[in-house]
């Protein structure tokens, strides 16, 4: 099973104290604080000084934190990551991934910064946010360039731009884009995460294109907006047919296993292995919502 | 109450009766509305009439809110009339009342009672503007001194948006769609009732019968007619919005949630929900919980937005007890709705009367500018001391309903919320049963039974100690505020005892 679920990663601009100081409220599977796009270029310092002394001294209770650092390649990019990479506390996301070459120069930095701080290799996490068709077409190689990585993200604003389209609600120019994010992404054994939705105001906009991007196979979703983590949690949390079956499934399997039966069946079928992943995922989500209780999961 | 002017002198009880007595009146409906002698046409004459003298006490209310210009009318008649040393007893003051402030100073104002102030007065009386302090009393307390007699109003000078000429006044006028419009005149009603003489100010005169009205012609002895009394923009906006602030709402979830698990939300429950973006935002989420289970709430009392309309028209709230109204949507159903009732402040809140409305509560959800760990409550002073707030119906629904719930923010920017002792002490703990952050619940200890439920119910409460340290370690403790020993203002508790005392600022 994944490490982490991942249906919520809220976006949480550098140079905004108080919003780096609530972002642990909203109940987010991740939070990710960003240094890049939404801090102004004189504001880099600041914003930068700002998520690191908030990452050292307070407490969040997500299970994930996230920094979006600068191109590894400029001078802020390189600086942010010798801020953020020794308190071993924060996943770092690298902006518009093009090439399998990019993550493993920000790898090779950060593999640097552990040894010097003492931390262990590999304790930084690494995301490969994928915003260009160069990036979409390379994706597969992105996915699987460096064991850091444990998830791709699709960021579709600069992508449609590139693309000289414009976003839909249907998001038809996405199709493309997401398909290939997600297969690179299930291929590799890592997380896919898709684009923010914009238009805060229009709830019923982004239940849908939540609903499209759950059907897709997408773990989950870039947040730019609190109230937007209920509705993606909703689309995220299994009926309670789901949750039923998904019981009924834990309960065979233990029955098997007190029998010592290699053959775990339900009902007279026989249950394979993505019965049963399926079954443990839909618990998961479920208790992730409170809706079923952990201790439980089996 | 007004003489009996021209209606001859009475024999008495037995005495003898006299032809001239009896003396027929043939004026018409309209001839007597044209020639009603309640009308004035300036408040110069109203203020000869009712003999306003040196040291007096006047009184006036807030349901004109910042939009209000009866205040300042009234006082600068009174002022170029020479009269001084008076009492101001408001139900409550705003930042459109700094003109007072000169008042002040020029001896014509001596002293204020009221439920609170804001802006450049507030600032001038906590720098020791004033010689005598300012009694600070809730809505309730206000209407128990009145009608017990404990505070007598000479005058009260009461704005209404409609009177006809004999003094039967309303919020709103039925006339005129676009008049001004407050709503409810829940704290002038009290005033109405027990002050010597009574004033109304209207830019609106209406047909008599002006009915139903909010204070009956009985109450009232003269009427005034003015070209303005208020600034609609002030008064009130057109509907009070849900909070979009997502620390809010987060707040407002979490409140919701925990009323749930205390298991007051059961069919017919009441409550009241004070004003503030978190408190009416609990409305929202107990209407979810009160779709689900398929109850309904008996009533809503207190200050009425157009959210709670929006229930009581979608059956989820039954009576609508309304001493105040926020937005125009009330104001609106106020007038359009018989089962939303206009409630005076003593029905609202008078300690002095067992069946109060705010005794019969089940559930208050009220905001504070500041707790502290031992779960008092501040609404008055802000954090440089300085007094900016007020206590309205706080103390009132905090002591009368089962289940009084506090929403406030961890820290508001750099100032911390949750403290070691409020700065100034308006609603005691023994009244406050939970207080809900954006960090969560932390349940009074003196509720064990309470915070079982909860527990019960799967909501993991936090210390209230808890808050306090986090919340110190967000802003870092701050350097205490510098007073004289100066008294500027007495914080009254509902029963009219002395709860603490405000200090005049140190000048830096």
């Amino acid at each position: 099973m994944d490490e982490y679920l991942l249906r919520t990663m809220m976006f949480v601009p550098g140079n905004n104290p108080g919003m780096i100081r609530d972002a642990g409220i909203y109940g987010s599977d991740a939070v990710m604080f960003d240094l890049e796009d939404s801090v102004a270029v004189d504001q880099k310092d600041a914003a930068r000084f700002l998520v690191r002394e908030a990452l050292a001294t307070l407490e969040y209770d997500v299970p994930l934190l996230v920094v979006r650092i600068n191109d590894p390649r400029t001078a802020w990019g390189k600086a942010d990551l010798e801020a953020i990479v020794p308190l071993g506390r924060a996943a770092i996301r690298l902006p518009k991934t093009e090439t399998a070459e990019d993550v493993r120069y920000c790898a090779q930095i950060i593999e640097e910064i552990e040894k010097a701080s003492g931390l262990a290799a590999g304790t930084t996490k690494m995301m490969a946010a994928v915003e260009s068709a160069e990036g979409v077409l390379n994706a597969r190689e992105i996915a699987c360039a460096s064991p850091r990585l444990m998830g791709i993200a699709l960021g579709a604003e600069d992508y449609v731009t590139n693309l000289k389209t414009t976003r839909s609600p249907e998001g038809t120019e996405l199709m493309f884009g997401r398909s290939m994010i997600l297969h690179a992404a299930r291929a590799a054994g890592i997380a896919a995460i898709d684009t923010v939705y914009s238009d805060v105001d229009n709830e019923e906009g982004l239940r849908a294109e939540t609903e499209l991007i759950h059907q897709l196979g997408f773990d989950g979703k870039s947040v730019i907006n609190p109230r937007q983590i209920s509705v993606i949690h909703e689309v995220f949390t299994p009926s309670e047919k789901e949750v039923q079956k998904a019981l009924a499934v834990m309960d065979a399997i233990r029955e098997a296993n007190a029998k010592g039966s290699g053959v775990i069946s339900l009902n007279g079928k026989m249950i394979d292995k993505p019965v049963v992943e399926r079954a443990k995922r839909a618990l998961r989500l479920a208790a992730a919502m409170g809706t079923y209780p952990e201790e439980e999961l089996g | 109450m007004m003489e009996k002017e021209g209606s001859g002198n009475y024999p008495g009880v037995y005495g003898e009766f006299r032809e001239e007595n009896a003396k027929k009146s043939s004026m018409t409906l309209k001839e007597r509305s044209l020639h009603s002698p309640k009308v004035l046409k300036s408040i110069r004459e109203a203020v000869e009439r009712v003999g306003l003298k040196d040291g007096m006490t006047i009184s006036f209310h807030h349901h004109f809110r910042n939009g209000d210009e009866v205040v300042n009318q009234v006082m600068d008649v009174i002022a170029e009339m020479g009269i001084k040393d008076l009492t101001i007893m408001a139900s409550s003051l705003n930042e459109v009342h700094a003109p007072l402030i000169k008042h002040i100073k020029n001896g014509v104002v001596r002293r204020i009672e009221t439920s609170g102030m804001r802006g450049e007065l507030a600032e001038e009386i906590s720098r020791g503007l004033m010689d005598q302090p300012v009694i600070f009393r809730s809505h309730g307390n206000r209407a128990y001194a009145i009608s017990t007699g404990q505070v007598k109003i000479d005058v009260a000078f009461l704005g209404a948006p409609s009177s006809d000429p004999f003094g039967n006044c309303n919020g709103y006028s039925r006339e005129d769609d676009n008049s001004i419009s407050c709503g409810s005149l829940g704290y002038a009603k009290c005033d109405a009732e027990f002050a010597d003489k009574v004033v109304i100010l209207t830019n609106n005169i209406v047909p008599y019968p002006n009915a139903p009205f909010a204070i009956a012609e009985e109450f009232v002895d003269y009427v005034v007619l003015l070209e303005r009394i208020g600034d609609p923009k002030g008064i009130m906006s057109g509907a009070t919005r849900y909070t979009k602030n997502p620390k809010e709402l987060v707040i407002a979830r979490q409140a919701a949630d925990a009323i749930e698990a205390s298991g007051l939300l059961r069919k017919g429950f009441s409550m009241q929900m004070g004003s503030g973006g978190a408190s009416l935002a609990v409305t929202r989420f107990l209407e979810e919980k009160m779709e689900e289970k398929g109850i309904w709430a008996s009533f809503a009392l207190g200050g009425i937005t157009g959210s709670m309309v929006e229930l009581f028209k979608k059956g989820y709230v039954r009576r609508i007890l309304d001493v105040q109204s926020f937005d125009l949507v009330a104001a609106q159903s106020l007038k359009e709705n018989r089962f939303h009732q206009q409630i005076s402040a003593q029905y609202y809140a008078s300690p002095a009367n067992e069946g109060t409305a705010v005794n019969q509560l089940d559930i208050a959800v009220l905001s504070a500018l500041e707790a502290d760990v031992d779960f008092n409550v501040n609404v008055l002073t802000g954090a440089d001391g300085a007094i900016r707030g007020a206590i309205g119906g706080h103390q009132d629904a905090a002591a009368g309903a089962a289940l009084t719930v506090i929403v406030c923010p961890l820290t508001r920017g750099r100032i911390p919320c949750i403290v070691d002792r409020v700065s100034t002490l308006v609603t005691p703990g023994s009244t406050v049963d939970m207080i809900v952050t954006e960090f969560g619940v932390a349940v009074n200890p003196r509720r064990k039974e309470l915070k079982e439920r909860l527990e019960k119910a799967g909501i993991k409460t936090k210390d209230i100690h808890e808050f306090r340290n986090m919340a110190v370690n967000y802003t870092g403790q701050g350097d205490p505020i510098a007073y004289t020993d100066k008294v500027v203002g007495i914080v009254t508790y509902r029963d009219g005892s002395v709860i603490d005392r405000i200090y005049q600022l140190a000048e830096e």
